[in-house]
């Protein structure tokens, strides 16, 4: 027979440590709290000791990680609190409503910091859209789930990325993220502070769905996972929506101590951290929380993850006050406890104490900390090995372009977002489809422009440089919309800990991430780790998903990546190296994945990004986009779709045709100017030690580019466009 | 003048109305709770976006039973000027203050883009600043938009010029491209499409801004 910890994913060791906690064996109850906070998705037991490596303080850092969101000051008083997080597992089994209940919660995340949320973003992954009948209905239910819950909601989706590849065919991501505004003085945190405060519940009734979400998120996906549809959640955007709208009137009226959501682990981990930062100790009676259905034990009350639910801890007598507000949106309040100073974490049946235990040892601060085994895996060195000049050149770069542009990672995702309601609350000022979206910021001359990034593909074939290199392409997204970048969350989607090589894998990545951070001055403000992420058979690619914010002092200054006019001079910032190691034109055309992913060199990339946020300042740009999947060839294409112009460019090289249009050498920008700022332009280059070319002009309706004197590319603007837009549609059919 | 915005639970495009009216054309604006009673002193009223009442049951079947629905049917049975975006047109539907029904969309899929529309009829309050059979381009958001009505009143809604918008491209599958349609006493409008997100250049599109502007000369009694 198991052994009782067993059940509910605990070790021998870590059951020992229960009973030294609370000088007995525990009850089941007991058992299963610490099973669920003791859990990866609760604990963090197997990253928080590599999370040293990350930069979380700065000047304009006001809320770094360990809080419901991180927040980092935007000046004149206002802040932007961010969060990212998965819904992995769920979304597998039950892709709309695990996406669904995805955005949800990390949506309760920002407003539990008293943070209005005015923007979401979502970063997906599926196996292989062609091969895969399974993979089009996750992503169809993903993306519908999405947009059912933040389109009801009203907060729009503006940005975000889909990828496709092998290594999810078994396990896709789905990592929603959103951003909320707040005044410096009116952030709230989750704490449980004043002994003799009441311990307030608001929102939907708790019903046995969602049980051991938390657990379920921290083991690998089987055959029998789809039993565990239970453990997904069902969401209610509409009562998310009157929750949102209560809490924030009730933030007003200064009775309200601390709030957090009621997400992973529910009750559980919503009263044993509010407790530890707070006055360390709670008591609650579970015959006081709503339910939704009869017979419900201690147990089930406790663990239940039902979604659109908030823990309150109010200022003792004011609770009428409270309610009040609450009943105006058509929801109640109830008392369920009170704020206690001595330790424990009491529940109670009515009279009767159904678990005791110290609040602190549920929570991350009690949990135990591993430091794993990591090994470098055999594939690491062997795939660096490529020879570009074994590679069959193209004999039709026409044909060889359309194929990147049409291709399941490139082509348009309109498909996807023409779902999400990304105009709401009229203040997107650059919807998606450019490099960053780009959100004013209402009675300010402010704006923030917002992104995720991550290619996974380099992350698996160097976790360091690859995590470093998301968190420098993130933030060239924001620079070419004319933002500072300011401070990332982080979704880190990774295999099983307990392996070596994938804990190599998530070693890397974080010392990557970190690296990369200190080199821009961009904190790590708050994030999320997802593990597990593998089937019998295969792993993830490692996928360290970076969300970022940017900021921009002046909204009429914005820029997008799209050709503007007629006339203006197309130019080439960055150096193109033969670097088609990992590259979208190697996996697509050639179908390999390997190389050595290309170099990055913090210095010219700072120096690159300082220049185009001068430049676009200035007002001398007319549009900037980086250089990424896909090289030049791709990056010119996408500069040319939404007006439909075109351009011709030219250029010289010794290198192959190839490798010059499609390496994806890192800290490159193409940018348009009008012919009378050339000058100026060129002396800012200059000056700032910018290797640049000029490459042609915009003009004409096509895509044309010359080789030495040769023209290889001569592609009609509108149709490629077509194509291009078409495509993701056509693989979903 | 005074514009009123009702905030049914669910709503969510109230405070874009508000914005619209109170940042852009500079009047005065107000949020009504769905629970009052009274409409008086407002001048024209809008039915903002969203999704009332979670739009469980059939989209605006909810809202119609509020108690503010009472005050707005007086309002406009006095001839004053309603105007309901998105969800605020299923509910004006739902209401009975407008014929016809929104379906589910064609393709069964949410649609938010920017979309043409052709101005049908510029001889009302709403839309006096355009010209007949202009193109306008305006966003639509929603995953009920598909206009549906019985034969009679489509021929009706023609014959009297009650149908205001049609779409170029007809994206939801709509009865006779139909975007917006007017009551026969041309004081109630209802519209899927949103013009209060069109209202701004930052925003990249102005060409919602008239329908309130037209509003507010009709007001002026300047039309």
């Amino acid at each position: 027979m198991n052994k009782p910890y067993e059940a509910v994913g605990l070790t021998e060791k870590e059951y020992k440590k229960i009973i030294e906690y609370l000088n007995r064996e525990p009850n089941e109850l007991e058992l299963n709290m610490y099973g669920v906070m003791w859990s990866e998705h609760c604990s963090y037991k197997h990253s928080r000791a590599l999370f040293r490596h990350f930069p979380t303080s700065g000047e304009k850092v006001l809320q770094g990680p360990g809080e419901n969101a991180g927040i980092i000051d935007i000046g004149d008083n206002l802040a932007i609190a961010m969060k990212i997080e998965s819904h992995n597992h769920p979304s597998a089994i039950e892709p709309y409503q695990g996406a669904a209940t995805g955005v949800g919660g990390i949506i309760r995340d920002i407003f539990a910091m008293g943070a209005r949320p005015i923007a979401l973003l979502n970063s997906l992954r599926f196996g292989d859209i062609e091969k895969s009948e399974r993979v089009k209905y996750l992503v169809d239910g993903v993306v519908a789930g999405i947009a059912g819950y933040g389109n009801c909601i009203g907060i729009p989706t503006v940005a975000g990325e889909v990828y496709f590849s092998d290594s999810y065919n078994g396990n896709p991501l789905v990592n929603a993220m959103c951003v909320g505004i707040i005044e410096h003085d009116k952030i709230h945190r989750g704490n449980a502070s004043g002994v003799g405060n009441s311990v307030m519940y608001v929102g939907a009734a708790t019903g046995r769905d969602g049980m051991g979400g938390a657990s379920f998120a921290s083991v690998e996906l089987t055959e029998e996972s789809e039993e565990k549809k239970s453990a997904v959640q069902v969401g209610d955007p509409f009562m998310e929506k009157l929750l949102l709208e209560a809490c924030l009137e009730l933030l007003e009226t200064g009775a309200i101590v601390g709030l957090q959501d009621l997400g992973a682990a529910g009750l559980t981990s919503a009263c044993c951290e509010t407790a530890t930062r707070g006055e360390g100790g709670m008591e609650i009676d579970v015959l006081k929380v709503p339910r939704r259905e009869k017979g419900m034990t201690p147990l089930e009350v406790m663990l239940s993850e039902s979604q659109e639910r908030m823990l309150l801890i109010v200022e003792k007598g004011r609770e009428y006050e409270v309610r009040k507000i609450v009943e105006k949106w058509g929801l109640h309040a109830v008392t369920i406890g009170k704020v206690t100073d001595n330790g424990r974490l009491i529940v109670r049946e009515g009279d009767k104490i159904v678990a005791d235990v110290p609040a602190y040892s549920l929570d991350s601060s009690g949990a135990p900390k591993y430091y794993k085994d990591y090994e470098e895996p055999e594939y690491y060195r062997e795939l660096k090995h490529l020879n570009p000049d074994a590679l069959e050149e193209p004999k039709d770069y026409n044909d060889t372009l359309m194929k990147l542009l049409t291709s399941p990672n490139l082509c348009s995702r309109e498909w996807v977002y023409r779902q999400y309601d990304h105009m709401v609350r009229t203040c997107t000022v650059v919807k998606p489809g450019s490099d960053a979206a780009v959100m004013r910021i209402r009675g300010t001359k402010k704006g923030i422009a917002l992104t995720t990034d991550c290619n996974s593909r380099y992350c698996y074939l160097d976790p360091r440089a690859g995590s470093a290199i998301a968190v420098v392409e993130a933030a060239r997204n924001l620079v070419c919309s004319g933002a500072k970048p300011l401070a990332i969350t982080d979704g880190l989607n990774f295999g099983s800990p307990e392996k070596p090589d994938r804990f190599w894998q998530f070693r890397e990545a974080v010392i990557g991430i970190g690296e990369a951070c200190r080199e821009l001055d961009t904190p790590v403000i708050s994030g999320n780790v997802s593990f597990y992420n593998e089937t019998e058979t295969q792993a993830i690619y490692p996928t360290p998903i970076i969300g970022m914010v940017g900021l921009i002092e002046d909204i009429d200054r914005h820029c997008t990546m799209h050709f503007k006019d007629e006339g203006d001079v197309v130019v080439l910032l960055g150096e193109t190296r033969n670097e088609l190691g990992g590259s979208e034109y190697l996996a697509r055309i050639h179908g390999l994945e390997r190389g050595t992913v290309p170099r990055l060199n913090f210095g010219l990339e700072k120096r690159m990004q300082a220049f185009i946020l001068t430049a676009i300042e200035k007002g001398l740009l007319k549009s900037a986009h980086d250089v990424s999947e896909g090289g030049l060839a791709v990056a010119l294409a996408e500069c040319c779709m939404e007006k439909e112009l075109g351009v011709e460019v030219s250029l010289q090289s010794e290198m192959r045709a190839d490798a010059l249009l499609f390496s994806e050498s890192q800290s490159r920008f193409v940018i348009s100017c009008s012919p009378e700022v050339l000058e100026e332009l060129q002396k800012l280059m200059e000056k700032q030690e910018i290797p640049y070319g000029i490459l042609g002009k915009v003009k004409g309706k096509e895509l044309k580019i010359n080789v030495n004197g040769k023209n290889i590319v001569a592609l009609n603007v509108k149709e490629m466009k077509e194509a291009w837009r078409g495509a993701f549609e056509c693989y979903m059919k | 003048m005074k514009f009123g915005v009702i905030v049914f639970p669910g709503s969510n495009c109230d405070l874009d109305c508000f914005h619209a009216i109170r940042d852009v054309t500079g009047h005065e604006v107000e949020y009504i709770w769905h629970d009052d009673e009274e409409l008086d002193g407002f001048d024209c009223i809008i039915l903002p976006g969203g999704f009332s009442y979670g739009d469980y049951l059939r989209c605006g079947a909810v809202a119609r039973f509020s108690r503010i629905m009472d005050a707005v049917k007086k309002h406009a049975a006095a001839g004053k000027l309603v105007i309901g975006i998105c969800n605020g047109f299923q509910i004006l539907t739902e209401a009975g203050l407008l014929p016809g029904a929104l379906v589910r969309n064609k393709n069964l899929k949410f649609i938010c883009e920017t979309v043409p529309l052709k101005v049908e009829n510029n001889d009302t309050p709403f839309t006096r600043l355009y010209q007949k059979g202009e193109i306008i381009n305006i966003p639509i958001a929603h995953g009920e938009g598909n206009y549906v009505a019985d034969e009679e009143t489509l021929k009706k809604l023609k014959e009297n010029g009650q149908i205001l918008f049609t779409y170029v491209d007809n994206p939801n599958g709509s009865m006779e491209n139909i975007a917006g349609i007017c009551n026969e006493g041309r004081n109630v409008l209802g519209m899927m499409p949103h013009p209060e997100r069109a209202c701004e250049e930052l925003l990249g599109n102005t060409d919602g801004r008239r329908i309130f502007e037209s509003i507010i000369l009709a007001l002026e009694g300047k039309l």
